[in-house]
């Protein structure tokens, strides 16, 4: 494939699309552009091994970012327009300058951008963690040991920012609209274990509550944040506070393009969004016959599975192979204190929940999700041996009944 | 081919056990071992996935 591609997101997914192509034959020009100036790299330990200090920035760079690909990264670039009958894209440049590239295939990976609470903007001491420079400017806060962080938003990010505060021996306020944590992902009774594992470390949990609105204060000329005021009449004093409430796709520079944007880009069940333009990452949305409907998934392995398949689509395009069908089962882990949270699946919240092995009182278990006889999810809570076994069954095609009874044997 | 495994890195995600359980084995008190530290050639590909998919980056193919 001697074609000019152009890959829009160096992370995960555009970084691993990137060596698809080139490990299977691309010859031609591969261009990565990413708004983020830093070189590829991993997210997971954003809001784990950062923020506590155990790793510094080298330790986080992808190892496919460090490999000789003879890749043209254009790092700082942000893509701004695509127009796809001249197959012409937008770029600009650190220094506000906009230049066109023109390319054969595009790549569509550029993820999604932390949700920050409105008119906010500018206020010393709030934080989002979504970026390597978001994750430093908070470790540089908690550096400063602020007498009390409130994280907003106990969803994974919100959960793995508090567990990462209290090993810093910081005392943390975690706050949630929803009255449990996880419950729309993990249903009632499992939202009630999580939020039993903030509790037992220590956490100041307030469920069921939303903001109100930051208190802000002058220190040193500066607005900064002193205090967030909850919907339930209390104001939590704080030095420091963590939005984690979602994430939003960055689908602004792809709007007039003719593309299909629903909350992502609509693929089809090869990741394909026109012809010669794939997606991949937490911005594909794709039709998975396995869930019985459209997906948009956020977790690290769909990431990079995607972007391999997105890769392959472009190049089973070229060569006129049957495109491969792209529905793996999401996996996704989750580290909170000394737990290992792992999900196996999509379950529905309203979806029976059995607890196949262990227990939810020693927090080590698994359970099993299950819509009618219809298997949907594997939980573990420091279960990893577990979790993947039932994964494996659960890609064999088992029903819930049968999973729950080869989970009894293993 | 000869597998490394930094235990340092690794958190037991078992993610590897997924792609190649005759290699590798995460056991009821969640340690991850490996069952053959020299797997034959026709087991490459399931171990290069493996150092690819590994959530902590701590497997790496040793030539010697």
């Amino acid at each position: 494939m001697n074609s000019t591609t152009v890959i829009v997101g160096a992370s995960l997914a555009g970084i691993n699309a990137a060596r698809t192509l080139r490990l299977n034959g691309q010859t031609g020009p591969i261009v990565v552009v990413d708004a983020d100036p830093e070189r590829p790299y991993d997210r997971p330990p954003l809001s784990k091994q950062m923020l506590t200090g155990e790793w510094e920035p080298e330790k986080i760079l992808l190892p496919a970012g460090k490999e000789d690909l003879d890749l043209d990264f254009r790092l700082g670039v942000r893509a701004k327009a695509v127009d796809l009958g001249s197959r012409q894209i937008t770029l600009e440049t650190p220094n506000g300058n906009v230049e066109t590239s023109a390319f054969d295939s595009l790549v569509i990976a550029s993820g999604a951008a932390a949700r920050r609470l409105p008119d906010t903007a500018g206020i010393a001491g709030v934080h989002v963690v979504r970026t390597l420079a978001d994750s430093l400017s908070l470790r540089a806060d908690l550096d400063a040991g602020p007498s009390r962080v409130v994280v907003i938003g106990a969803g994974f990010i919100g959960a793995e920012v508090a567990s990462s505060c209290r090993k810093r021996g910081l005392d943390v306020t975690l706050v949630e609209a929803l009255p449990l944590p996880l419950e729309r992902i993990l249903g009632p009774e499992m939202g009630r274990v999580c939020a039993q594992v903030h509790i037992e470390n220590g956490v100041d949990l307030r469920l069921g509550t939303g903001v109100l609105q930051l208190e802000t204060a002058a220190v040193d000329g500066v607005e900064r944040v002193v205090g967030v005021a909850l919907t339930d009449g209390t104001t939590v004093a704080a030095d420091v506070v963590v939005v984690g409430i979602g994430v939003s796709v960055n689908t602004q520079w792809l709007e007039g393009s003719g593309l299909n944007l629903d909350d992502g880009v609509v693929c089809d069940d090869t990741l394909l969004a026109a012809p010669g333009v794939v997606a991949a990452g937490d911005i594909a949305r794709y039709p998975s016959a396995r869930f019985g409907r459209m997906l948009r998934v956020e977790h690290w392995e769909t990431a990079i599975a995607g972007g391999e398949a997105a890769a392959r689509r472009l190049l089973a395009e070229e060569s006129g192979e049957t495109p491969a069908v792209f529905d793996p089962i999401p996996w996704f882990w989750s580290d909170q204190y000394d737990r290992k949270i792992q999900l196996a699946g999509r379950p529905m919240p309203t979806d029976e929940c059995v607890v196949v092995h262990g227990s939810t009182e020693e927090f080590r278990f698994v359970a099993l999700y299950g819509d009618g006889d219809r298997l949907t999810g594997v939980l573990g809570m420091n279960r990893p041996r577990h979790v993947v076994q039932l994964r494996a069954i659960f890609e064999e095609g088992a029903t819930f009944s049968q999973a729950c009874e080869r989970a009894a044997a293993l | 081919m000869r597998i490394v495994v930094d235990f340092d890195l690794c958190e037991s995600n078992a993610v590897c056990m997924g792609i190649a359980p005759e290699i590798f084995e995460v056991r009821d008190d969640d340690f991850l071992y490996v069952l053959d530290e020299n797997p034959p050639e026709s087991m490459r590909a399931k171990v290069e996935e493996s150092v690819q998919r590994c959530p902590k980056q701590a497997i790496s193919i040793a030539e010697d």
